[in-house]
C-alpha cells in the first residue's frame, strides 16, 4: 500500500525499531529486578535508587507526591489531546474522497479514541479516577495539545496531521516508552506501535495529492504552509522558558530536551518533504554543517502562548463540542447504571 | 437493470449508508468505550459496502467500481431501505435502527452464505459473523435503555416506534432475487420481539409501512446525507486519492 | 493495571474492570489494561473493541478492579524472599547424570 520511494518508510520505521528497544529495555529492567535491593525503611533512597538503575516505579510504590502530580498531570493532558485530537480529523470522515480513505481515517480516528483510554487508564493507576480527569478537563482546568485548535479545512488536512501533527507527536511519544513511570512507558509502548500507522497514512494521503492533479497539489502545499509552524510549536516553549522540564529530565519522566526533540523532528521532515514535492514553508531553513542539523526559523511562540490560553481558532468550539458529547451522553450511562444495579439486586433476591 | 444487480447494490447501498450514519458518532458517542465500539461497526458496514458495491459493478459490467457507485451516483439511483437513511436521534433512536438493520441482515447474509452465487456466498459468509456481533450490541443497548431509567424507557420505546414502520420494507418479496427478503419475516420477528420483551419494551401497532428505497423513491434525508458524502469527490472529476 | 493505588468503584456508576487477554492459543491470559463499564457483558465488549482491534487475542477476561486483592510492597520481603533459598524447586538445581536422555 505504501511506496517503497518514501523516506517515511526509514523513518518511521526507526522510530518503530526505538519503541521496540524501548519494550526490550522494560523486559531487560524487569528482568535485573530479580536480585533488587529490599526498600526498607528509607522511602526516598529507595525511589532514587529505582530511577539511576532504570528500573520502573509501579503504582503501590512510594513515590515523591510531587512525582505523582506531575505524571498525573502529564499522563492526564496527554489522553486528554487524543480525545479532543479526533476532532480535527473526524471532521472529514463523512466526506472522505474514496470509500478506502473513509475507512482508513475512521479507523485512526477510533484508535486515538484507543488511545485516550489507555492513557486514563494510566493515570488511574496513580489514584485519580477518570471521571475527575474529564471534569477537570470539561471546567477547562487541564490542557489538551493546543495543535488540536486548529481547524482543519480542506481534505489534505488530514494528511498533513497525519505527517506532521503525528510525525511530531511520535518523536515526542517515543521516548516515553522509556519512562520511569512502568504503566505510562506500558501504555506508552502500545500507543506508539498504532500511531506509526497513522504517520504513514498521512504521509501517503498526502503523496498521493502532491503527485495528483494541479488542484489537489495545491491542497496539499495550503495545508503544509498551514500545519508547519504550529507542529513545530507542538513541543513546547523553547528549553529557557519551558517550566517543568529539569526536573521532569531527573526523574526520568522525561528524557530529551523541547529544543532537542524539534531539532530532531526538522530533521527527519525535510526529506520526507523533498520525497513529496512540496516546499516546507520556511525560506531560512538550510542545513548546517557545522551542528550537522538544519537551521530553521522557530515557531511564534506568542502565538502558542494565546492558543493555550484558550484563545485559538477552534478552542471554544472543540470543547462545546466535547461537553455537548458528554451531557448528551448522561441518560444513557444513568440507564447502563441504573439497569447492573437493577441485575444486581434481582440476583442477591434470587440468591 | 438485472436481478442479481439489483440486489446487490441494494445490499451494498444498505451497508454504505448504514456505515455513513454510525459514522456521523464518531466523537459524539454517550461514553468513549462506545465511541469505539460504534465505529467499528460503522467499518464492518463499510467493508461490506465495498465487497458488495464493487461486486455490483462486475454484474453491471459498465466499468463502474466501488467510488464510481459510492459517489457519482445521485439519490434516484440508490436502492438502499428508507430505514439507513434515517437520522440519527438520539442513541436510542440508533439503537433501534440498528436492532432492526442487524436482525434483518444476519439472516440474509446467513442465507447468503449457501447460495449458488460464489461471490456473494463468500461476502454473506463473512459479513453474518459481523451482523452476529452488531445484533448482540443493539441487542444490549435496548435492553439497557429499555430497563434502565424511566428516562430512558420513555426514549427507547420512542426510538423503536418511530422506527418500526420502516421495517416492513425490508421483507418486501422479492421473488427473483438470490435470496427472497420475505421468507426472512419470521426470523426477524422472533429475533426482535425476543429482545423488545426482555427489554420491557412493546412491539409497536402501526399500519403505516413506507417504501420506496428499493425503486429511488428515498426520504428528504437521502439527498443532504449524499450532498456531504459526495462533495469533494464530485468537485475533482478524475482525481485519484 | 492490577494494582491501584487506592481503590476507585465500588459504588461507582461506571467501575473500573482490568482485562486478561489470551493472545493465542497455548499463551496464558496476560493482562493488557483495564476500562470502564456499568456492568461485566458490556465490559467484555468493550474489551474486544478496544484491547483486540489488531486481532490481539483469542480470548478474554474481565474482571471489576475491585475484586483484586494485591499484595503490598510494604510486605514485598515477608512475601516473596522466602521463595529465594528454596532453589530446589528450580528443574536446573538438579545435576543429571551425562547421558540421560529426555529427563
Amino acid at each position: 500500500m505504501y511506496g517503497n520511494d518514501s523516506p517515511g518508510e526509514d523513518a518511521s520505521g526507526g522510530l518503530l525499531g526505538e519503541v521496540e528497544a524501548a519494550e526490550a529495555a522494560l523486559r531487560a529492567a524487569a528482568e535485573r529486578d530479580r536480585g533488587a535491593a529490599d526498600p526498607g525503611v528509607d522511602l526516598a533512597g529507595h525511589f532514587a535508587e529505582i530511577i539511576a538503575a532504570d528500573q520502573k516505579i509501579e503504582p503501590r510504590d512510594w513515590m515523591p507526591e510531587a512525582y505523582r502530580r506531575t505524571l498525573i498531570r502529564q499522563i492526564a493532558q496527554h489522553a486528554h489531546s487524543e480525545i479532543i485530537g479526533m476532532q480535527p480529523e473526524g471532521n472529514w470522515i463523512s466526506r472522505a474522497p474514496s470509500l478506502k480513505r473513509k475507512a482508513i481515517l475512521l479507523a485512526k480516528v477510533q484508535d486515538e479514541a484507543g488511545h485516550g483510554l489507555y492513557l486514563y487508564a494510566a493515570a488511574e493507576t496513580l489514584g485519580v479516577s477518570r471521571d475527575e480527569l474529564v471534569e477537570l478537563l470539561l471546567d477547562g482546568r487541564q490542557k489538551y495539545s493546543s495543535i488540536f485548535n486548529y481547524p482543519t479545512l480542506t481534505w489534505a488536512d488530514v494528511g498533513a496531521i497525519g505527517w506532521l501533527v503525528d510525525g511530531a507527536a511520535i518523536v515526542n511519544q517515543v521516548p516515553l516508552c522509556r519512562c520511569s513511570y512502568g504503566p505510562y512507558a506500558r501504555a506508552m509502548i502500545r500507543v506508539c506501535k498504532e500511531e506509526s500507522f497513522h504517520q504513514r497514512q498521512g504521509y501517503e494521503l498526502l503523496h498521493t495529492l502532491a503527485h495528483g492533479t494541479p488542484a489537489q497539489k495545491a491542497m496539499a502545499q495550503d495545508a503544509v504552509d498551514r500545519w508547519w509552524y504550529p507542529s513545530l510549536a507542538m513541543f513546547g516553549p523553547p528549553d529557557g522558558d519551558s517550566t517543568h522540564s529539569a526536573r521532569s529530565m531527573a526523574w526520568k519522566i522525561k528524557r530529551f530536551s523541547n529544543d532537542e526533540l524539534r531539532q530532531r523532528f526538522v530533521d527527519m521532515c525535510v526529506g520526507q518533504a523533498e520525497v513529496l514535492g512540496l516546499t516546507i514553508p520556511d525560506p531560512d531553513l538550510r542545513w548546517n554543517d557545522e551542528r550537522q542539523a538544519y537551521d530553521f526559523t522557530q515557531p511564534d511562540y506568542d502565538e502558542l502562548m494565546r492558543v493555550i490560553s484558550g484563545d485559538g481558532p477552534c478552542n471554544r468550539q472543540r470543547m462545546a463540542h466535547r461537553r455537548r458529547a458528554h451531557t448528551e451522553g448522561a441518560w444513557v450511562r444513568e440507564a447502563a447504571a441504573a439497569y447492573a444495579a437493577k441485575r444486581k439486586s434481582k440476583e442477591k433476591t434470587a440468591a | 437493470m438485472s436481478a442479481p444487480f439489483a440486489f446487490t447494490l441494494a445490499l451494498g447501498d444498505d451497508a454504505l449508508i448504514a456505515a455513513q450514519r454510525l459514522a456521523e458518532w464518531s466523537t459524539r458517542a454517550p461514553e468513549m468505550e462506545e465511541d469505539i465500539a460504534l465505529a467499528n461497526i460503522a467499518l464492518d458496514q463499510l467493508g461490506a459496502a465495498r465487497l458488495l458495491l464493487t461486486y455490483a459493478g462486475e454484474l453491471e459490467g459498465a466499468g463502474r467500481d466501488e467510488d464510481a457507485l459510492a459517489f457519482l451516483r445521485d439519490d434516484r439511483e440508490f436502492r438502499n431501505c428508507l430505514l439507513v437513511e434515517l437520522p440519527n436521534g438520539d442513541f436510542a433512536v440508533t439503537m433501534a435502527k440498528l436492532l432492526a438493520l442487524s436482525a434483518y441482515q444476519l439472516p440474509l447474509y446467513t442465507a447468503l452464505a449457501g447460495c449458488a452465487d460464489e461471490r456473494l456466498a463468500a461476502i454473506g459468509g463473512k459479513a453474518r459473523k459481523e451482523s452476529a456481533y452488531h445484533l448482540d450490541h443493539a441487542a444490549l443497548w435496548v435492553k439497557r435503555l429499555g430497563d434502565g431509567t424511566e428516562e430512558s424507557h420513555r426514549r427507547m420505546q420512542a426510538g423503536v416506534d418511530q422506527v418500526w414502520p420502516y421495517v416492513h420494507e425490508l421483507f418486501a418479496a422479492q421473488p427473483e432475487a438470490p435470496i427472497d427478503p420475505a421468507t426472512l419475516r419470521g426470523d426477524f420477528d422472533a429475533t426482535v420481539a425476543a429482545v423488545l420483551a426482555e427489554a420491557t419494551l412493546a412491539v409497536p401497532q402501526s399500519g403505516w409501512a413506507p417504501a420506496g428505497g428499493r425503486d429511488g423513491v428515498h426520504t428528504e434525508h437521502l439527498s443532504y446525507l449524499l450532498a456531504e458524502m459526495q462533495v469533494l469527490h464530485r468537485a475533482h472529476p478524475g482525481a485519484r486519492w | 493495571m492490577s494494582e491501584r493505588t487506592e481503590r476507585t468503584g465500588a459504588s461507582d456508576p461506571s467501575p473500573l474492570w482490568e482485562v486478561f487477554v489470551r493472545a493465542r492459543r497455548g499463551l496464558a491470559h496476560s493482562h493488557v489494561g483495564s476500562l470502564h463499564a456499568p456492568d461485566a457483558e458490556v465490559a467484555l465488549r468493550h474489551a474486544r473493541d478496544l484491547y483486540t482491534r489488531r486481532q490481539e487475542g483469542v480470548s478474554i477476561w474481565v474482571v471489576p478492579a475491585s475484586a483484586i486483592t494485591a499484595s503490598s510492597p510494604d510486605e514485598k520481603d515477608a512475601f516473596f524472599d522466602p521463595a529465594a533459598d528454596k532453589v530446589y524447586r528450580h528443574p536446573t538445581f538438579y545435576e543429571v547424570p551425562e547421558g540421560v536422555a529426555h529427563l
